[in-house]
């Protein structure tokens, strides 16, 4: 037994995810990630359940693991009730745990994901929030989407929502006591400290890669290869 | 002998939804795109149909697109939902109806983990006191906002004023459905009809007399993918899985699709104009795309509320095709207003998905 695949067996996703794989190939046919990327879950699920250190190792370092959508197609179809989508998570955590999620491009942006949800979580108690949903960085949010921001207290006002208001509603002001606790909540369970090691890990990458934090986000954001697509 | 086999399967897909008494919990993602669906519901089930629904403005996100972005740890997540218990608790409910269906497949996972290893519970009881000084109880029902629409299918059929009928042709109107994967593809005994023939959507329109269409991508995921879509390099992944339905679905014609997820009416909305503005391609009528519905927002139109309250402005298709086929009295000429009848200037017309 090695350290990777002990570790990844604490996970409660992968207790619950993982039990004898018959490399049915199921999973693969329903994914919509494997249509569209050079994705292959059955082998991800197999290379888990073989506890080849190095292979596992491998997998870590990958954009492999980052090509999965989490839509979880594969877990009603699957004869040995697997769960593909969650063994890539615990991958994936492990993956940032280990800071080898910044050796590949897919892995990377991890940063920008930590910032922009994190930063909603922790500034507004939202996952999603109008303060950094812009239309500059989200196009397809449509002309209507350019218009609802340009006027948005008028239209949110208009269909009942509250928007940053302290009332009770839609879009409403998070009360102070309910942010303080999602504050404490991410520090005794360890959200934090994920977010410590996405952002040490992604500082030094960007040392290495000879850019700013803001040239790093830029990068990671941004711009991506052809080589993980299919008919590439 | 088989017959009743049969009976006694799909009833593990029956779901015996309570009548009333529901602690009622947002979603991020319709509270910024689609608030006037979330408040429709609460009109329709509190002052059409007279029951309770409760909501606190205590609750916060569930953390659960971080989650499937892999940013928060999966104690976070429990912790944050094990406060919305929390909340659900002290306010004396014991039914809890959330609006987003990543919540409703996160929620319903996290109480399945918990009775797998109730140790793990004890552990996020531990973490929610220390953290914010609450306990909870488990609510004793979940739901999703879809499946209360279904629930109420008849009664609200009763006060239907536009039937989903095509006034022009006197046929049902043609109805598609997306359903959210997270809704019932990880625990299919949670969502009615289970994950292959989830039937939420069709159940409530077929009950306001529409007719639901068939098509070959139908259980095919939108593409959101989480950080699929949030990541800008990433999101050609969502933009072709959501091209690749509307492709399965044009040959069949429908009037409007149905969702019962925040995400993927979203996505099955804006896509159209990105496909009309980069493949010159419309996938509705007469140049306008197939409008997108939420479960509420069509129940809210059967039942004559006026689009524009209801906000179906703020979709970037058009919905007056749709209007038109059900008979619906609209004034076009109050769409764009903001609030108190105020003129906004028109959005800007994409180049050819027709807006208005
Ligand atoms: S469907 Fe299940 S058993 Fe088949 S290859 Fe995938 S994980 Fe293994
Ligand atoms: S959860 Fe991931 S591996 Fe499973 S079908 Fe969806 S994209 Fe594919």
């Amino acid at each position: 037994m090695g350290k990777y695949y002990d570790k990844l067996m604490q996970d409660y996703r992968l207790k619950e995810g993982l039990n004898a794989c018959i490399n049915c190939g199921t999973c693969t046919a329903i994914c919509p990630a494997a249509e569209f990327y050079k994705y292959n879950p059955k082998n991800i699920v197999n290379i888990v359940q073989s506890k080849d250190e190095e292979a596992i190792e491998e997998l870590l370092k990958s954009d492999a693991i980052w090509y999965c959508g989490e839509c979880m197609s594969c877990v009603t179809r699957c004869p040995r009730k697997n769960a593909p989508g969650l063994v890539v998570m615990s991958l994936r955590r492990l993956s940032i745990e280990t800071g080898l999620f910044t050796e590949s491009e897919k892995g990377r942006q991890q940063y920008a994901l930590a910032k922009v949800l994190t930063g909603n979580i922790l500034d507004h108690g939202y996952c999603v929030h109008p303060a950094t949903f812009k239309y500059e960085s989200h196009p397809e949010y449509g002309t209507v989407g350019k218009w609802i921001e340009d006027n948005i207290d008028d239209v949110y006002e208009r269909v009942g929502a509250v928007y940053n208001q302290d009332a009770t509603g839609a879009l409403r002001k998070i009360p102070k006591e309910s942010m303080d606790d999602l504050h404490r909540i991410f520090e005794v369970t360890g959200a934090n400290d994920l977010l410590d090691h996405i952002y040490t890990a992604s500082k030094k990458k960007a040392d290495e890669m000879g850019l700013t934090e803001e040239e790093y986000f830029h990068q990671v954001f941004n711009i991506t290869g052809p080589e993980h697509l299919n008919n590439y | 002998m088989i017959y009743e086999g049969k009976k006694r399967i799909w009833s593990d897909y029956q779901k015996e939804i309570p009548d009333d008494h529901w602690f009622f919990a947002r979603s991020c993602i319709r509270q910024n795109f689609n608030p006037g669906a979330e408040n429709t519901m609460l009109d329709i089930v509190r002052n059409k149909l007279g029951k309770d629904f409760y909501e606190t403005k205590y609750h916060t996100t569930c953390g659960g697109i971080a989650y499937h972005s892999d940013v928060i740890p999966q104690e976070t997540a429990m912790t944050i939902i094990a406060r919305h218990f929390a909340l659900m608790t002290e306010a004396g409910y014991k039914n809890m109806v959330v609006s987003c269906v990543t919540s409703f497949g996160l929620y319903s996972e996290i109480l399945e983990t918990w009775k797998e290893f109730p140790e793990l519970k004890a552990k996020i009881q531990q973490n929610l006191w220390d953290a914010c000084r609450k306990e909870f109880d488990t609510p004793e029902y979940l739901a999703h906002s879809s499946d209360i629409m279904y629930k109420y299918r008849y009664p609200m059929s009763e006060q239907a004023k536009y039937p989903l009928t095509n006034v022009h042709t006197g046929k049902p109107i043609r109805v598609v459905e997306h359903i959210g994967c997270h809704y019932a593809k990880m625990f299919p005994s949670k969502g009615v009809g289970g994950a292959e023939y989830p039937y939420v959507l069709s159940g409530l329109a077929e009950a306001f007399g529409g007719e639901i269409v068939d098509y070959p991508e139908r259980r095919h995921c939108c593409g959101f993918g989480f950080r699929q879509y949030l990541v800008k390099a990433n999101r050609g992944y969502s933009l072709s899985n959501t091209y690749k339905k509307f492709e399965s679905m044009e040959p069949y014609k429908p009037d409007v699709i149905i969702t019962n997820c925040p995400g993927c009416n979203y996505f099955l909305d804006r896509w159209q104009y990105v496909l009309s503005e980069t493949n010159g391609k419309v996938y509705g009528e007469n140049g306008y795309g197939i409008p997108v519905l939420s479960s509420e927002e069509l129940a809210a139109l059967v039942m004559g509320y006026d689009p524009w309250t209801i906000g179906l402005q703020m979709h970037q298709v058009a919905v007056e095709p749709l209007l038109d086929k059900m008979g619906i009295k609209y004034d076009p000429a109050k769409k764009y207003e903001g609030a108190n009848g105020k003129q906004l200037p028109k959005p800007q017309a994409p180049t050819l998905l027709k807006c208005y």
